[in-house]
């Protein structure tokens, strides 16, 4: 292995890592407010939004990230849509992290018990107070696991960026193995990049799982 | 616009095409989701032993299947084994080692777990009831671990089968590639076939996995109580 | 009656196809603990979650004052208002457990009624200190025993200073040596005044704190009466045998509370 040349590219690696991030962050932020809120449309079965939330869930959740991609960044400028590549990754990212993070929210909103609702509108509470104030908390709280599973998955997601010519980690690796024939050295760099990225989320995921569930046993 | 492009679509064999690029896609997850089945599995009652080094090889072997993106192994068996092995792994054959490594993983946490939920008291209560060992293992403990096992392997060929779209990163001629060669050959034509193609293409891919995720859950629904 | 707080007139509820309740009519007055009793599934919980706007009924009506909080044309548009002044407390605690003692105790006074936070606090801690658990305030619900939660929901009901307090089989939940911690905090609330609508399994309880007992059945109001004649002199062939068969009943009644509740 070329140490030498692993330096030269690292600046170029380092400038892939803060696009990934950029767009991955946004992407993730966006999601879960997404979520959040279709989450809700269809825990309180509005009508027509509740329908319309289920549709985007299972769409998104059953057909790949590329594809949405593909379609968002090639697809929609021919009907006049266009968007250049990093507000396609970030929309992508956010459609398609948004319907899992529904997913994960919503069977926590279900999880939570019917009467605590009821114990909060004795208090004299109005539905607005009930949701922001004891239902949503306690249903962000259990789903925090599986919210940092969403992201962990939606970080590594971000790795097909480079398709809508993104110069995203993969696309950098790519460039340096077809254009210098430097593969172990482009791989290795691409290797420990991904894993400054998601090693600590990993281990934030190993930690709140823990010390959820530690609070579960006390009850 | 004068020309939808949408006629394109169905032009010549183009759609057969596009399902043969499908297919291909399907073949790919299919072998791999064989694979890692059986293999998922073999590893799974393994590490459920007793063995302590065969656990901590399996846990490094998981968490680096789970933190690595799909594509990055991709990238790592198809144009890694060219310069260190000096082998020649054909892109489609990449495919199928990363995903049936990645599945593999995955599927013997699945194992994993089902085997650590069979609930001992069961056991026992089955036993005071005076049932033989293989009668308890036939009709109590095996029909409780697959109702645990079987969703959430049905679940893992979704994601499998959504992961290979990835393959045509690596020069797979999958759905997606046949779709881009189409759309090249016909630009001039009719510049919204992309449009057309883009879209069928998600489509194709939520028709192969809807019907699956839904099994998935529904069994999970059906058999949650039980 | 002319000082009644709750008035209840003919109140009538369904599930579906099942009567629920009955035409059920009674007042409850200013200072007065009605205690009612009844065996499992005779629908004493769907009546005292009718009374602060939890369900809704079919026919009849109930009145806080002289309000209407439930009819057959639904929840008053004020329920929320009409909640703060109608307590409850519920079997299961429904302490909300992403929140400390303390901040239970604190939620609704200042995010319902915007009291002086200051002040809050203030009869927070004196109210805590009065059933014993001002050390508990910072902890989570989770590391509280049943008996003690079952206080803290009692306190947290009443910061709200609510004119009228209903408590839901409160010690049905709770295992038989802390029964007696709560019981008590409800008795001196008694002394003290508190109108009270009390639905229990607790006989000698409901002897000693009763102002008036009713016996529910089959939806409908079977006996009512003053807690010595109820349980000494019961006029009604079923209040004899709700009495007599009390032991059994009331195994019974434990059994099928997680139903019931």
């Amino acid at each position: 292995m070329d140490i030498q040349i692993m330096k030269e590219y690292l600046p170029l690696y380092i400038d892939a890592l803060w696009l990934t991030l950029k767009i991955g962050l946004l992407g993730i932020v966006l999601s879960l407010v997404v979520g959040v809120f279709t989450a809700l449309f269809r825990f309180y079965k509005i009508p027509v939004l509740d329908k319309l939330s289920g549709a985007y869930i299972e769409l998104f959740r059953n057909t790949p990230l590329l594809v949405q991609l593909f379609f968002l960044y090639f697809a929609l400028p021919r009907i006049g849509i266009k968007m250049d590549a990093a507000t396609c990754g970030v929309l992508g990212l956010t459609l398609l992290g948004g319907a899992y993070m529904a997913e994960s929210i919503r069977s926590s909103l279900e999880a939570i018990d019917k009467i605590q609702t009821d114990s909060a509108l004795a208090l004299g509470m109005n539905r607005r107070q009930v949701m922001t104030k004891v239902v949503l908390p306690q249903a962000i709280s259990i789903s925090i696991p599986s919210i940092v599973a969403n992201v962990i998955f939606l970080l590594k997601e971000t790795s097909v960026f480079s398709a809508i010519s993104l110069m995203d980690l993969m696309f950098t690796a790519k460039d340096l193995i077809g254009l210098y024939y430097k593969t172990v050295e482009a791989l290795a760099l691409l290797v420990i990049f991904y894993l400054i990225i998601l090693l600590p989320v990993s281990f934030l995921g190993d930690y709140t799982e823990r010390r959820l569930s530690y609070a579960r046993s006390g009850n | 616009m004068q020309d939808p492009g949408i006629s394109v679509l169905f032009k010549g064999s183009n759609f057969i095409r596009l399902l043969e690029g499908l297919s291909i896609a399907l073949r790919i997850s299919f072998l791999s989701v064989v694979i890692s089945l059986l293999l998922g599995f073999f590893i799974g009652v393994l590490i459920s032993g007793k063995n302590r080094f065969l656990k901590i090889v399996y846990g490094i072997y998981l968490n680096t299947v789970r933190i690595m993106p799909q594509m990055v192994l991709l990238f790592i068996v198809f144009f890694g084994s060219t310069r260190v092995l000096g082998i020649n792994i054909d892109a489609e054959v990449s495919s199928i080692i990363v995903f049936a490594f990645w599945g593999s993983a995955e599927m013997a946490d699945l194992v994993r777990g089902a085997i650590k939920s069979i609930p001992v008291h069961q056991f026992e209560s089955a036993a005071s009831l005076g049932m033989k060992k293989r009668t308890i293992y036939l009709k109590i403990i095996l029909p409780q671990t697959l109702r645990r096992l079987v969703p959430s392997s049905i679940n893992l060929v979704t994601r499998m089968i959504k992961t290979t779209s990835l393959v045509m990163m690596i020069g797979v001629v999958e759905v997606l590639k046949v779709g881009q060669q189409i759309i090249e050959a016909n630009r001039t034509t009719s510049p919204n076939i992309a449009f057309w193609m883009y879209g069928t293409v998600f489509l194709l891919y939520f028709i192969a996995c809807f019907p699956i995720s839904r099994l998935s859950k529904s069994l999970e629904e059906k058999w949650k109580l039980a | 009656m002319e000082d009644s707080i709750l008035k209840i007139d003919d109140l009538k509820k369904r599930y579906g196809k099942d009567t629920v309740l009955n035409g059920i009519t009674l007042s409850v007055s200013e200072g007065e603990v009605l205690v009612i009793l009844g065996p499992s599934g005779c629908g004493k919980s769907t009546l005292l979650r009718c009374l602060n706007g939890l369900e809704t009924i079919e026919g009849g009506s109930v009145r806080f004052k002289d309000e209407i909080v439930n009819d057959e044309n639904g929840v008053s548009s004020d329920i929320t208002e009409l909640r703060q002044k109608i307590g409850m407390v519920f079997q299961n605690y429904e302490l909300f457990p992403h929140l400390t003692v303390f901040q239970n105790v604190m939620l609704a006074p200042t995010t319902v009624c915007g009291r002086d936070k200051k002040e809050v606090e203030k009869e927070a801690l004196t109210l805590l200190e009065k059933v014993g658990l001002s050390e508990k305030k910072d902890f989570y619900p989770s590391k509280l025993s049943g008996g003690q939660k079952q206080r803290v929901a009692i306190v947290r009901a009443l910061i709200m200073h609510p004119e009228v307090l209903l408590f839901d089989e409160v010690t049905a939940a709770l295992d038989p040596e802390m029964v007696r911690e709560v019981l008590e905090v409800m008795l001196s609330l008694a002394e003290q005044g508190k109108t009270m609508v009390i639905v229990t399994h607790e006989m000698a309880f409901a002897r000693a704190v009763a102002d008036k007992v009713i016996l529910l059945d089959g939806g409908v109001i079977v006996e009512e009466a003053d807690p010595e004649t109820f349980f000494t002199h019961p006029k009604s062939e079923r209040a004899k045998a709700f009495l007599e068969g009390f032991s059994y009943e009331r195994v019974k009644g434990k059994k099928s509370i997680k139903k019931g509740a």
